[in-house]
This record gives C-alpha cells, sequence and structure tokens, in this order.
C-alpha cells in the first residue's frame, strides 16, 4: 500500500477505469483525566462506496482491507462490531468512553435479510473472525450468543426490525495481548508504518488499566439524500494510561512516555490525520505545549468540549525537528470532573454453591429528570434463575418495569436472556436482583481450572440520557421567542450504553479422579440389589442336610463307582 | 377404628400446619433430599411466572411437571398447603381403607384354608393398618412441608390401591394411568393390578386361557383409553407437545445432576461420554426388569407384589425423594406378621438412621463450609440405597419363608429327627 501510495504522488490523467470512492481518515483524541491518568482513542476510519452484497465480486482493494470484504460478502453481514477489552471501564473515576466495551470479546452481528440459516452462518463467521483476529472466538457457540429484542438496534442505515437476524456473543474470559494487535494493525492501509499507528507499540499499550481494540463495519449514507451509499470501516482503540504505572507518579505526559514514540508523519494515504487534545480544562488544570492555534468544539457526551486540533498533513506541525512529541503538564489537581449521571455496578449475593442472588445497580445521577434504560442479561444455562424471584426496586420502592422480555435457557442449547425497560427515578439507585441456583455438571463440562469459577458476562444497559449541561431552563442567551418555548438545546439527550463488571460464579465440582470408582461402586450397588433379588426368586427353601466329612465323602465316591449304595 | 383414626389425621394436619407457619418450611423446602427437578415447588411457582409473562414453561429447562399439574394450580397456588396436606390425608385415607379391606380378604382365604399344620395365625391380627406410618413418618412430613408434588403423586398411587383392592377395574385402570402420566416409573404396576383383580374375580392365571387374555385386553383397553385422553387434554392447553420431551425425556434421559438420594446424579457426572447412552439404558430398564420374574414368582400374592414394585422404583428410579420412601414403607406394618423372619432388622435400622442424618450434615460440609467434597454425600447415597435393597430383600425373603411354612408347616424336622435348618438352594 505504503509503494503504491508514493506512485500515486505523481500527477494521474485520465483513468479509462472508473476508480472505487475510497476514503480514509486517522484521529487520534486525548483527553487527561481528573485522577491523573490519560485517555488516549484512537479511531481510523475507511469510508468506500461500494456494493459488497449483489454478487458483484469485488477485487479491485485499496484502502479497504480484502479479509474483511471478503467476510462481508460471504456471510451477508450487514453490520458487525467486534471489540477486544482488557480492563474494566471505571466510569465514577474516568467519566464514559467515546466507544463502550466490555472486558473481554464481544461481538454482535447484524445479517442482511437473504441470509436463510442464520445460526449456521453465525457459526462460520466467528470462526473465520477467530483466524482473522487470532483470538478463541471458536468458543462462541449456542450455549453463550443471544438475540436481543431492543437492546441492540442496527447503528448504519437499514430500517429492519426482525431480530432474527441479529446475534449477540461475549467471551468474558478472553484476554487481549499483542497477538491480537498485531492482525488488527495489519488492517490498517498504512500498517504500522505511518501515520497514527506508529504508536501503536504493545509494550506500552498493554502495560495500561485499560485497552480495548474495536473493529465497528457498518453502511452508512454518503450524501444527505442518501442517494448512495458506502460501506464504513471503523477501527478504534482506546487505552488508559495510569498514573502511576505508566506515568510514574508525575503528572506529566507525553506521547513519548505513553506510546515511546513520536510522530513524523501523517499516513500518505489518509485525507486527513489529526490529533484533538481535549483542553477544555485548560489552562487552569494544566498547559499544552507545543502550542498550536487550531481549536475546535464539539458537543460529546452532552458536554460541550474544546480541543486543540494538531493537522499531521501540515509539514509545519511538526516544527524544525520534524517530529511532534506533545507534551501536556498538569498545573494543579484541583477541579471536578463532570459526574456520568448513568452508572452501573453487579456482584454475586449469597453463601455456599447451591444458591446465589445477582444484584444489579443502576445509579441515575440526573438531578431532576427520570430516564428509561433498556437492561439486558444473558446469564449461562448452569445457573438456573427463577425469573419469580425478580425484584427491581429504587428508592426502596417497587419499580414494575414495562417491558420484559424473557427467553429461559435450555440446558447444554442456549442461555437466559433476560432484557427489561426500567424507568430510573431522578438522583437515586435501582436495583434488580434475581436468584439462581448452581447446577451440577459432567465432569468433562469443566474448564481445567474448575475452581477459579464460571465467567457471566456483562450486563448491558442501553438508555437515551438527558444531558445537564445542554439543559437549560432558564436561557440566558439572547434568542428570539419562536425558538425558546421548549427546552431543547444542540444535544439534549445522547445515547449510552454502560457495561457492568463480568462475575466470577463459583459451581460446585465432582471429584474428576473418580469416575471408573464410582461406575464400580454405582454398579456393585445395583448389583447387590439385583443379586438378593435374583437369589429370592430363582432359588427355593430346602431342608439342609449337614454334609458328611471328608472321609465318608471320599468312601461314598469309591461306593458309587462299585455301584454299592452309600454311608 | 375410626375414633383413632381421625384423632391421627387431627395429629398429623396440626404437625404440619405448625411447620408451614415456622421458618423451617423454606428451609426443608430447598433441601435436596426432599425435592428434586420434576417435584420442587420452586420450579412448580417458575412455571406459573412463567406462563403469566407469556412464555411457554416447556420452552426453558426449569419446569418439568405435566400440564395437568399447571391446570391444578393455576386455581389453587394460594392454597398450596391446603392442597399438599389434603393429599397426604387422602394417602393415608385411601390406604387404611385398602388394607382394612385387604386384611378382611386374607382372613377369609385363612379360614378356608385351615387345615391341619397351621401354624399360629393370630399374629395375623396384630396387623396394623399403614395410616400411622404414613402420616407421622417424618420423610412424609417433610415432603409435605416442603410442599414436594410427590405427595400428589403418593395420593395418586393410593388411590389406585384402594381401588384395586376394592375390586374397580375401570377406576383402578384409571388412577394407574394417572399415576404413569405423572412419572412414567409405575407402569409396572399394571402386572399386579392385573393379576389381582383377576384373583379377585377367579380368573385362573394360564397363558392358555382365553379369559386370561380377554380380561388383560380389557384391562389395557381401559389404561391405553384413559392414558390417550389424559394425553391429548395435555396437548390442549398449551397447544403444543413441547410437554413430552420435557416431561418425559427429562425422566428418562437424565441431563439434570443435581444431587439427591438416588443413584444416577453422581454415577452420569462421572460417566465417560462414550457410554453415556448405553449406561443410561441400562439403568432404566433396571427399574422395569424385575416386573415379570416377581409377577411370575409372586402371582398368588398381588398385594406383596405391588409393595416390592413399589420399593424397587423408589430406589431405582431416576430422581428420587424421601416422599417414594415413605409410600413404600408405609406398607411395612402390614407385614408385620413378618417379623419373626426378617434377619436384619437391626443393621438396616441403623444404617436408615445413620444415614438420614448423615445427609443433611454432609451436603452442609460439601455446599456450605467446602471441607468435605461430593464423594462424602455420595458414599451416604451408596449406603442409604444398600440399606434399603436389604430391607426389601430382607422382607423378601420373610415373606417367601412364611410361605413355605404355611405349605410344610413351622416346626422342621430333618430325616433323623433333629431340628431342622432352611436355606436357599
Amino acid at each position: 500500500h505504503y509503494a503504491a501510495a508514493q506512485k500515486q504522488a505523481e500527477p494521474a490523467v485520465l483513468q479509462p477505469t472508473p476508480q472505487p470512492k475510497d476514503d480514509f481518515q486517522e484521529e487520534l483524541v486525548v483527553r487527561p483525566l481528573h485522577s491523573g491518568d490519560i485517555y488516549a482513542s484512537f479511531q481510523f476510519r475507511t469510508l468506500w462506496e461500494t456494493d459488497f452484497m449483489r454478487g458483484n465480486k469485488v477485487s479491485h482493494y485499496r484502502l479497504f482491507p480484502k479479509s474483511l470484504g471478503q467476510v462481508i460478502s460471504k456471510f451477508s453481514v450487514r453490520e458487525l462490531h467486534i471489540s477486544f477489552t482488557q480492563g474494566y471501564w471505571r466510569t465514577m473515576q474516568w467519566g464514559q468512553p467515546y466507544l463502550p466495551s466490555p472486558p473481554g470479546a464481544e461481538l454482535w452481528v447484524w445479517f442482511q435479510d437473504s441470509v436463510t440459516d442464520v445460526d449456521a452462518t453465525w457459526k462460520e463467521l466467528t470462526n473465520v473472525l477467530s483466524g482473522i483476529f487470532c483470538a478463541s472466538l471458536n468458543f462462541i457457540d449456542s450455549t453463550n450468543t443471544v438475540q436481543p429484542s431492543a437492546s441492540f438496534k442496527p447503528l448504519g442505515i437499514g430500517n429492519v426490525t426482525d431480530h432474527r437476524f441479529l446475534r449477540y456473543a461475549t467471551l468474558p474470559r478472553e484476554i487481549v495481548c499483542t497477538e491480537n494487535l498485531t492482525p488488527w494493525k495489519k488492517l490498517l492501509p498504512c500498517g504500522s508504518k505511518a501515520g497514527l499507528a506508529v504508536l501503536l507499540k504493545s509494550e506500552k499499550l498493554f502495560h495500561s488499566s485499560f485497552h480495548s481494540q474495536a473493529v465497528h463495519i457498518r453502511p452508512v449514507c454518503q450524501d444527505w439524500q442518501c442517494k448512495t451509499t458506502s460501506w464504513e470501516l471503523r477501527q478504534t482503540l482506546n487505552v488508559v494510561f495510569d498514573l502511576h504505572n505508566s506515568g510514574q507518579g508525575k503528572r506529566e505526559w507525553s506521547l513519548f512516555k505513553m506510546f515511546s514514540r513520536t510522530l513524523t508523519e501523517a499516513c500518505p494515504l489518509a485525507s486527513s490525520s489529526k490529533i484533538y487534545i481535549d483542553i477544555t480544562d485548560n489552562p487552569e488544570q494544566f498547559e499544552l505545549s507545543p502550542a498550536t492555534s487550531l481549536l475546535s468544539q464539539a458537543m460529546v457526551l452532552g458536554d460541550r468540549r474544546t480541543f486543540s486540533v494538531y493537522d499531521l498533513t501540515q509539514q509545519d506541525t511538526f516544527g524544525s525537528v520534524r517530529s511532534l512529541n506533545l507534551l501536556i503538564r498538569w498545573k494543579s489537581t484541583e477541579g471536578d470532573m463532570l459526574r456520568p449521571l448513568l452508572h452501573a455496578e453487579r456482584y454475586v449475593a449469597g453463601y455456599g454453591l447451591q444458591t446465589g442472588e445477582i444484584h444489579t445497580l443502576m445509579y441515575n445521577h440526573h438531578p431532576y429528570r427520570s430516564f428509561p434504560v433498556l437492561l439486558l442479561d444473558s446469564v449461562p444455562w448452569y445457573l438456573r434463575l427463577y425469573i419469580h424471584t425478580l425484584t427491581v426496586t429504587s428508592k426502596g420502592k417497587d419499580n414494575k418495569p414495562s417491558y420484559i422480555h424473557y427467553q429461559p435457557s435450555k440446558d447444554r442449547v442456549r442461555p437466559h436472556l433476560l432484557e427489561m425497560l426500567v424507568q430510573l427515578p431522578p438522583n437515586s439507585v435501582t436495583e434488580v436482583t434475581v436468584q439462581f441456583e448452581r447446577a451440577l455438571l459432567k465432569w468433562t463440562e469443566y474448564t481445567p481450572d474448575p475452581n477459579h469459577g464460571f465467567y457471566v458476562g456483562s450486563s448491558v444497559i442501553s438508555s437515551l440520557v438527558p444531558s445537564t449541561v445542554a439543559m437549560d431552563t432558564n436561557s440566558t442567551r439572547e434568542r428570539p421567542l419562536f425558538s425558546s418555548f421548549f427546552p431543547c438545546k444542540e444535544e439534549s439527550s445522547y445515547f449510552v450504553r454502560v457495561y457492568t463488571e463480568p462475575l466470577l460464579v463459583n459451581l460446585p465440582t465432582p471429584d474428576f479422579s473418580m469416575p471408573y470408582n464410582v461406575i464400580c461402586l454405582t454398579c456393585t450397588v445395583v448389583a447387590v440389589g439385583y443379586g438378593s433379588l435374583y437369589n429370592l426368586l430363582t432359588r427355593s427353601f430346602q431342608i439342609e442336610e449337614p454334609s458328611p466329612g471328608l472321609a465318608k465323602r471320599i468312601a461314598n465316591v469309591i461306593r458309587k463307582m462299585r455301584g454299592v449304595p452309600p454311608l | 377404628m375410626a375414633a383413632p383414626l381421625t384423632l391421627l389425621l387431627v395429629l398429623a394436619v396440626t404437625i404440619r400446619a405448625a411447620l408451614f407457619r415456622s421458618s423451617l418450611a423454606e428451609l426443608i423446602a430447598e433441601r435436596v433430599e426432599v425435592v428434586s427437578p420434576i417435584t420442587a415447588w420452586k420450579r412448580v411457582v417458575e412455571g406459573l411466572a412463567l406462563l403469566d409473562l407469556g412464555v411457554s414453561p416447556y420452552s426453558g429447562d426449569v419446569f418439568h411437571e405435566t400440564p395437568l399439574i399447571i391446570y391444578l394450580f393455576h386455581f389453587v397456588v394460594d392454597y398450596a398447603e391446603i392442597t399438599f396436606m389434603l393429599a397426604d390425608v387422602i394417602t393415608a385415607v385411601a390406604l387404611y381403607m385398602a388394607v382394612k379391606d385387604y386384611n378382611k380378604q386374607v382372613f377369609r382365604k385363612q379360614k378356608f384354608a385351615l387345615e391341619a399344620d397351621r401354624y399360629p395365625l393370630d399374629c395375623l391380627e396384630l396387623i396394623r393398618s399403614p395410616k400411622e406410618i404414613y402420616l407421622l413418618n417424618p420423610f412424609t412430613i417433610l415432603s409435605c412441608v416442603a410442599k414436594s408434588t410427590c405427595g400428589l403423586n403418593n395420593a395418586v398411587v393410593a388411590l389406585f390401591i384402594f381401588s384395586t383392592i376394592k375390586g374397580n377395574t375401570l377406576l383402578s385402570a384409571i388412577f394407574l394411568c394417572l399415576a404413569t402420566y405423572q412419572s412414567i416409573y409405575p407402569l409396572t404396576l399394571c402386572a399386579p393390578a392385573m393379576l389381582y383383580l383377576m384373583q379377585r374375580q377367579y380368573i385362573p392365571v394360564n397363558f392358555r386361557r382365553a379369559s386370561f387374555w380377554w380380561f388383560i385386553a380389557q384391562y389395557l383397553f381401559m389404561y391405553l383409553g384413559s392414558l390417550f385422553v389424559l394425553i391429548c387434554l395435555s396437548f390442549f392447553l398449551l397447544g403444543s407437545w413441547d410437554y413430552m420431551p420435557s416431561v418425559y425425556g427429562f425422566i428418562l434421559s437424565v441431563p439434570d445432576l443435581t444431587p439427591n438420594i438416588g443413584l444416577f446424579w453422581y454415577f452420569f457426572a462421572e460417566m465417560f461420554e462414550h457410554f453415556r447412552l448405553f449406561f443410561l439404558c441400562v439403568f432404566q430398564i433396571n427399574v422395569f426388569f424385575y416386573t415379570i420374574p416377581l409377577s411370575v414368582k409372586l402371582k398368588e400374592h398381588p398385594v406383596f407384589l405391588i409393595f416390592m414394585q413399589l420399593a424397587v422404583i423408589s430406589i431405582f428410579k431416576s430422581y428420587p425423594t424421601v416422599g417414594d420412601i415413605a409410600l413404600y414403607m408405609a406398607f411395612l406394618p402390614v407385614w408385620s406378621h413378618l417379623y419373626r423372619f426378617l434377619r436384619n432388622t437391626f443393621l438396616v435400622s441403623c444404617v436408615l438412621l445413620a444415614c438420614s442424618t448423615l445427609f443433611p450434615v454432609l451436603w452442609h460440609l460439601w455446599i456450605y463450609a467446602g471441607s468435605a467434597n461430593s464423594n462424602f454425600y455420595y458414599a451416604i447415597t451408596l449406603l442409604f440405597n444398600v440399606a434399603q435393597i436389604l430391607l426389601v430383600s430382607d422382607y423378601f425373603y420373610a415373606f417367601l419363608r412364611r410361605e413355605h411354612h404355611l405349605t410344610y408347616g413351622l416346626y422342621l424336622k430333618r430325616k433323623d429327627g433333629s431340628e431342622a435348618t432352611l436355606v436357599l438352594k
């Protein structure tokens, strides 16, 4: 790709064949967090105006990776979202992430209407993705796949409402390492040789509190009338560097300290390559160097943030040293963060290995607004949920959900699926509890470390949260009356998805060294029953004659041979 | 005998009501020895809750009761405690009247057969009816307080026994069909029922006689007809055949390995996958396998055959509970005249008592304290089942011995005139 880009730098004459219109953009957003940690979010987006469906074989791939293009056309995928995360996002300390993801691996896919056997296609797709990303996605099977009915609507265009074509699965036990980062980087047009991807070095990236890499594929509109659609591929990487671990306790961050690299050039294939530093708290909290005059404002998660922009396609960004090393130095540690409005926790209550209770706590920190949330819970079959014990309480009172979709599990076939629409009252904690019973599995169904426990995937809480900052009830700005009656500002509510912690649950185990002994002992007991009944059924009572002594018996034998009556 | 019976009933109902109101009720309802995945009350409530949510109770793997139970408890779920106490009372009363009737017939038969060389028959007069032992048996009380649907099964079986002994063929077939519909194993009680009814109607049990086959055909027709009606009724409840794999497939294929007092759970938890189907078939055939040999041996004593069959079912079924044991133990006083021929009473009673107390202890150590493992509980299961097998075979031995004495005389002498000993050869 790099060599081809160099060749294409020459002026091009009229081409006889029309080139597929594709576009690549890369971006890095750095947000200093109040706890002293730093949050870096990479996004690489490829837009390609092509049609993978309708049978026309697409063979000329330029910026779009061929492996993913083939996956889309072979499995008739409409949308694909896959993420690999190491660590748990601490909402209360770090705020809301730009792209949330649960610990472990998560994969959800919308298939096209033309797919006839969705389950078989899903199985093949997971195995192919397992090969592409070097992850053990082949452990995704019917026992951890669900079909959510409301929580995962398509993020691209498409007005499909038939949830038969949606599949969602998580592997909370999946570990993310360099082996997963390398194929992910290979999908980028510039690889890891130019542009922002040179910063992605695994020895620093995995030495962090939180690391998440994801791939999102969806169809989007090309123009505002949506006459043409194109395929969007987004590769995102979110990482949070810890103040004490990576920062050595000093509240001072630079690109070199975070990634052990500096930037020298943009990716030549990219139409835009920018770095955004969130400077809403600047200059009171921290100072940024080298300074830049480019500023940008954006509404992110219900909050108006200001960003300093560094355009890597401009040569003067790199200065005289031909390399860009941003420095962020904290000046003070005061100031508080905007408290996230929606937050959730989950834990297992109870004692012993027979029963237990799952408690999910959902916090609504909005001062005066209540809003509904969709809670999706997928519990493996070996924790038998009792839905008649489901209770939802807010502020100590019963809070009945307005919509419950429950699909009970079938042993060894599918997990439980519980989806609820719960209204969270303002400034309150809502607690959802449900009791379960732990099953005893066959000895071959346990993992090699059975006493580690079994993982239950994170709950997903999706909601449209009303924003506090944008909601301004007494408008102090100058505005004409015709536009200021209804309380509606630029973005009065925003979509938030919160993932809870995964659970680790112990199950009772049989003794793994005993199969032969157990079979023998139980068959012995059955044989005792059989033997005694057989004896009593086939024999009858007789008077016992005492047996004569040995000498007499031998004499009797001899007498029998002689033909003489015995003694 | 009506006054002692009512007194006993009042006492039993009081004990159960007291336990229902106490905090022990919830504790007992969770014990795995008392409830099993097919009989647990928690699962019945769960099934009804699923029905309220609009989901078929059989779409999951939590509810394994028959649709008739849904029918029944849809209306009486608020009066569940009264229902179970009533079931116990019905069982006790049915058994009492059945045994009273049986005793009358036995006495009549023996009066006719009074010849020389009969040993004192006054032992027979000491028969106590089974009502006491059934109602006051701690196993029954536990089963009732846990609201295990085993109590309902026992009531149906008791009604079947009562109608068989009374000689009512149609009712006997209907109740047997209900019992089979609930759990498949009472199918083996067909043979003793037919034998008893044939005996009562003086039809000789002879393969060459047409009347024998004609009676069997009649009984089977009534039985299969009512079974067909029940199955169709169940289909119309939820409009699908989902309940068949959920109920019968579950009983036969044992997918749920929740520990209980039976032999299946640990065996299939530790089974090599390759042999699972083979051993499953072996264990299930084991329950039905003793029917024909026992019927051949005991064709003149069908009531004892019923007892033997009930015992075999309770020991070897896939999900036994203490309620099943209580049912066949209710019959033990009927054979109290066999006491002098029993050989292992002390051993068996000690082992049963010890195991009953050790079950909750070792369960606690395994599940809650974490200081024991599943082998401890499994060992007690094995011991308990061995003790039960010993008990049943002991009674069988005593019964056969008594029959032998009835024919050959009680005090037997050897050829040389000295006291003889009897052995099985």
